[in-house]
């Protein structure tokens, strides 16, 4: 897109802000709206654009149809630059993202890009970190799955669909980590393309133990091939989930959240930003999401605008520092 | 047999008007997605599922439309393998080997037609084995852990020298090429970039579609432009004969036990998560030269050579469905995509699957059966129509095949540094063919390369770095056994054979296979 193609939207918007509507501050109102799904279709992000964009035209947030565009490579750092670089003052663009973009951004993954880059815009949901083992294991809680990994590493080994140094991987250690296990690199993780792939290796023995997110044990868990033994969240899930115990209850301090959620580019103006944040917060708050969440099996996180954006902030600032202890970023 | 009175049930659901206009649709659709270069089965579903939401289909249409897309494109892709020797997809690679120099040869129309069948019988055979096999076979996925699977891939890779007969030392050369090219991206053992150069573009690895298009057929191209105005020009040449539109049962005959041995050898390698289709063509092409290729025609246009990849890729694509609905674990790139599709459709994949939505699973498999008739009866009347690709003359085709190849890539990242690669792949493919190093072994490299790496890795991170547990099992030593036979059992017997075969042809006792 041009500059001043941007400049023309900018001023007609701000003209239809001023004389049609007339309202406050948060009165913009994008011509085009577009999501950036940095995946290929079917994957993850882009059915958060996808649903989002649903509902959003459903409820009436936003005008027409939101385009899907998919700009997958890189782990998400290909359309992460593609934003940073050309598409900095957009103020009709969100991008999907999850914690995947921000475990990538904590470890330097996205080479020459950094956080700070990007307006952080809100969540629509988490989808929480699960440990878990097969029914007919012996262990049947956390606390004793972490004290088999104190006394002999290499008697367990757990396996996940992310890759060294990605969430699944970090979700156990730091549960690690707050059960005093001091050296979590000799935490045994063997990585999958996939958690469906993860856990048929848990069944056919040959791991001891399985990190994931909920959504992806759900099928397993209810035809009783897996057991739970932690859910990484702050208290009970609601619902078919509230049987599982969390780490926090067993003694271990251990959140781990995949949220879902979009940025926006860095260059957005802070009318543009507070409409898509509302816009986010308002999706959350329908019942068609209600529904989305439920099918998906996302668990309640609602955060907007500058809260989401400290959320982030945080939590790059936590992986960073694991990343760190296991020799990952120097 | 309540399996049976499942299957009827599911023809109930699948037999509607919608239904069924959507199996075609989706046939259609995918027939023409396989055939072009550049978009294989797991992107065609994927750029039609925004369709099936927007039309806000329910679950069963919305999968019988998918799965149409994925059953047609295994079909089409052999239709570009045939007649440019360019593979429509991946797995439809193995089908170039013998259907291309069966075009040469003036036999198109039986090439298309037999691949055609060979496609209904692997497809028919795979629907039947998800119907009464599903759960049972789950139980052999269980069985292969990482140990098993490398020695799977080493057993691939041991055959590979069935590809190409005539000089093995290339072969390998391109295979390592291909192993090569598989390391490029985020090792994901240790979380490592490794040959990126810091280009976020290559963290993924390359993308073997963007490859095979380069170096089929933007390599095709570039050989047409440097034979143009040249004795070698192409276009001058006699015309190609297209040939007889049905087979003679001859031919037909002489394929049915091809069709029968890898209907079921291309079905479990589908079964197998990770391994998929393009395995499936590969080993059924590889094992049924080692088995049946006395004469050595593999690879001049011998009918079983296109039968073999053509029933195995169709049956490793039944066999995908298998770990997807009975485990919820994708076995191939689309079935990720078409899992993807449940999990949106409010449908937990799953063990308990078949309990729970059993309405889905039986109408899927009645559609399939429904889909995979419609596409032979679709397909061997459309053989004279595609043929006449043949009669386009080459200044006006290869244009077209090079804006398709970069239209079709395009189309898929939407990132120009793609069109880059797949050019210096395009550039890479002319040089290797002038120097006649097969291609076929590179993309296999590249395809199992990565898989067979981490599984050795995994494997070995999980036993403390103990090699030996890569003979731990009683199935790993039978992979083994058969990847060593399968390696040296051709440099001993093969001579032993060749000079048997003369000693017969000089007797007369040759009998006449296929004409």
């Amino acid at each position: 897109m041009k500059p001043n193609m941007i400049f023309g939207r900018a001023f007609a918007a701000a003209i239809l802000a001023t004389t049609i509507i007339g309202g406050p501050a948060a009165a913009f109102e994008p011509e085009a709206t577009e999501c950036i799904a940095p995946a290929n279709p079917g994957g993850g992000w882009d059915f958060t654009c996808r649903q989002f964009g649903k509902v959003a035209q459903d409820i009436g947030a936003i005008p027409g149809t939101m385009q899907v565009v998919n700009l997958s490579g890189g782990g998400g750092g290909v359309a992460f630059a593609e934003v940073v670089n050309k598409r900095n003052d957009s103020n009709d663009l969100v991008v999907a993202a999850s914690t995947a973009t921000a475990t990538r951004l904590a470890q330097k993954a996205y080479p020459g890009n950094t956080s700070d880059q990007v307006r952080w815009l809100g969540s629509l949901g988490a989808d929480y970190g699960v440990i878990a083992v097969a029914a007919d294991s012996e262990v049947e809680t956390l606390p004793e799955l972490l004290d088999m990994i104190k006394q002999d590493p290499r008697s367990i080994s757990i396996g996940g669909g992310s890759a060294v140094g990605g969430w699944d991987h970090l979700k156990v250690l730091i549960a690690a980590n707050e059960a005093g296990i001091e050296d979590v690199r000799s935490v045994k993780y063997i990585a999958f393309a996939g958690g469906g792939e993860a856990i048929t290796q848990l069944l056919a023995g040959s791991l001891q133990a399985y990190t994931g997110d909920l959504s992806e044990a759900k099928g397993f868990v209810d035809s009783g091939d897996i057991k739970v033994i932690a859910v990484l969240a702050p208290e009970r899930l609601e619902g078919e989930f509230s049987e599982f115990p969390t780490a926090i209850e067993q003694g271990i301090d251990a959140v781990g959240a995949n949220w879902r959620g979009f940025y926006a580019p860095g260059g957005m103006s802070d009318e543009a930003y507070e409409y898509w944040a509302t816009t986010i917060h308002d999706v959350y708050e329908s019942d068609q999401w209600k529904q989305v969440m439920q099918t998906n099996g996302l668990a309640p996180l609602d955060l907007s605008g500058p809260e989401f954006q400290e959320y982030v902030d945080a939590s790059i600032a936590r992986i960073e520092e694991l990343s760190r202890e296991i020799g990952l970023i120097k | 047999m309540e399996l049976l009175s499942s299957l009827g049930d599911g023809f109930l659901v699948a037999l509607t008007f919608q239904n069924i206009g959507l199996a075609l649709l989706g046939c259609l659709l995918g027939t023409i997605m396989g055939a072009l270069p550049g978009l294989g089965p797991s992107n065609g579903v994927a750029i039609l599922i925004p369709l099936a939401f927007t039309l806000g289909l329910d679950a069963t249409p919305a999968l019988i439309l998918l799965t149409s897309v994925y059953y047609g494109a295994m079909y089409g892709g052999r239709i570009s393998s045939i007649l440019l020797n360019i593979p429509g997809d991946e797995p439809a690679m193995m089908t170039c080997l013998d259907g291309y120099p069966m075009a040469r040869k003036g036999q198109a129309g039986e090439a298309l037609a037999l691949s055609g069948i060979a496609s209904f019988v692997g497809a028919f055979f795979a629907t039947w084995g998800l119907v009464f096999l599903a759960p049972q076979l789950v139980k052999v996925a269980l069985l292969f852990g990482p140990a098993e699977y490398f020695a799977l891939f080493v057993l691939a890779f041991a055959t590979l020298g069935g590809i190409s007969s005539t000089n093995q030392a290339k072969a390998a050369f391109a295979a390592a090429l291909g192993l090569g090219l598989a390391m490029i991206g985020v090792d994901t053992q240790t979380g490592v970039p490794r040959f990126t150069f810091g280009e976020v573009h290559l963290y993924d690895g390359i993308d073997f579609l963007v490859a095979i298009v380069g170096l089929f057929a933007l390599s095709e191209v570039f050989i047409f432009l440097e034979h143009r105005g040249t004795d070698k020009d192409s276009s001058t040449g006699p015309k190609v004969q297209i040939g007889r539109i049905i087979p003679p049962w001859s031919m037909v005959r002489s394929c049915i036990p091809t069709m029968a041995r890898t209907s079921v050898l291309g079905f479990i390698a589908g079964v197998l998560p990770g391994a998929g289709a393009s395995l499936g063509s590969f080993i059924s092409y590889s094992m049924e030269k080692r088995l049946v290729d006395r004469e050595n025609t593999f690879g001049t246009g011998d009918p079983r050579g296109v039968a073999a990849p053509e029933t195995g890729n169709n049956a490793a694509a039944g066999g995908a469905l298998v770990p997807m609905l009975a485990l919820g674990v994708p076995g191939s790139g689309t079935t990720a995509v078409l899992l993807a599709v449940l999990l949106a459709l409010n449908i937990t994949p799953g063990p308990l699957l078949f309990t729970n939505n059993p309405d889905v699973v039986w109408g899927l498999i009645a559609a399939l059966f429904i889909g995979n008739v419609m596409l032979l009866v679709l397909n061997i009347p459309m053989i004279g129509l595609f043929t006449r690709v043949l009669m386009v003359p080459p200044r006006i085709l290869m244009p077209i095949v090079a804006m398709i190849s970069f239209v079709g890539i395009y189309g898929i990242s939407g990132s120009t540094f793609d069109l880059v690669v797949m050019i210096l792949f395009g550039i890479g493919g002319w040089v290797l063919r002038k120097l006649d190093v097969p291609l076929v072994p590179i993309i296999l490299g590249t395809l199992l390369g990565n898989e067979m790496e981490v599984n050795l890795r995994r494997a070995v991170t999980i036993a403390d770095g103990d090699y030996s547990v890569l003979f731990g099992s009683p199935l790993t030593i039978g992979l083994w056994s058969i990847a060593i036979i399968g390696f040296i059992m051709p440099m001993v017997a093969g001579k032993m054979l060749k000079r048997r075969m003369q000693l017969a042809k000089k007797t007369g006792e040759d009998t006449d296979l296929v004409d």
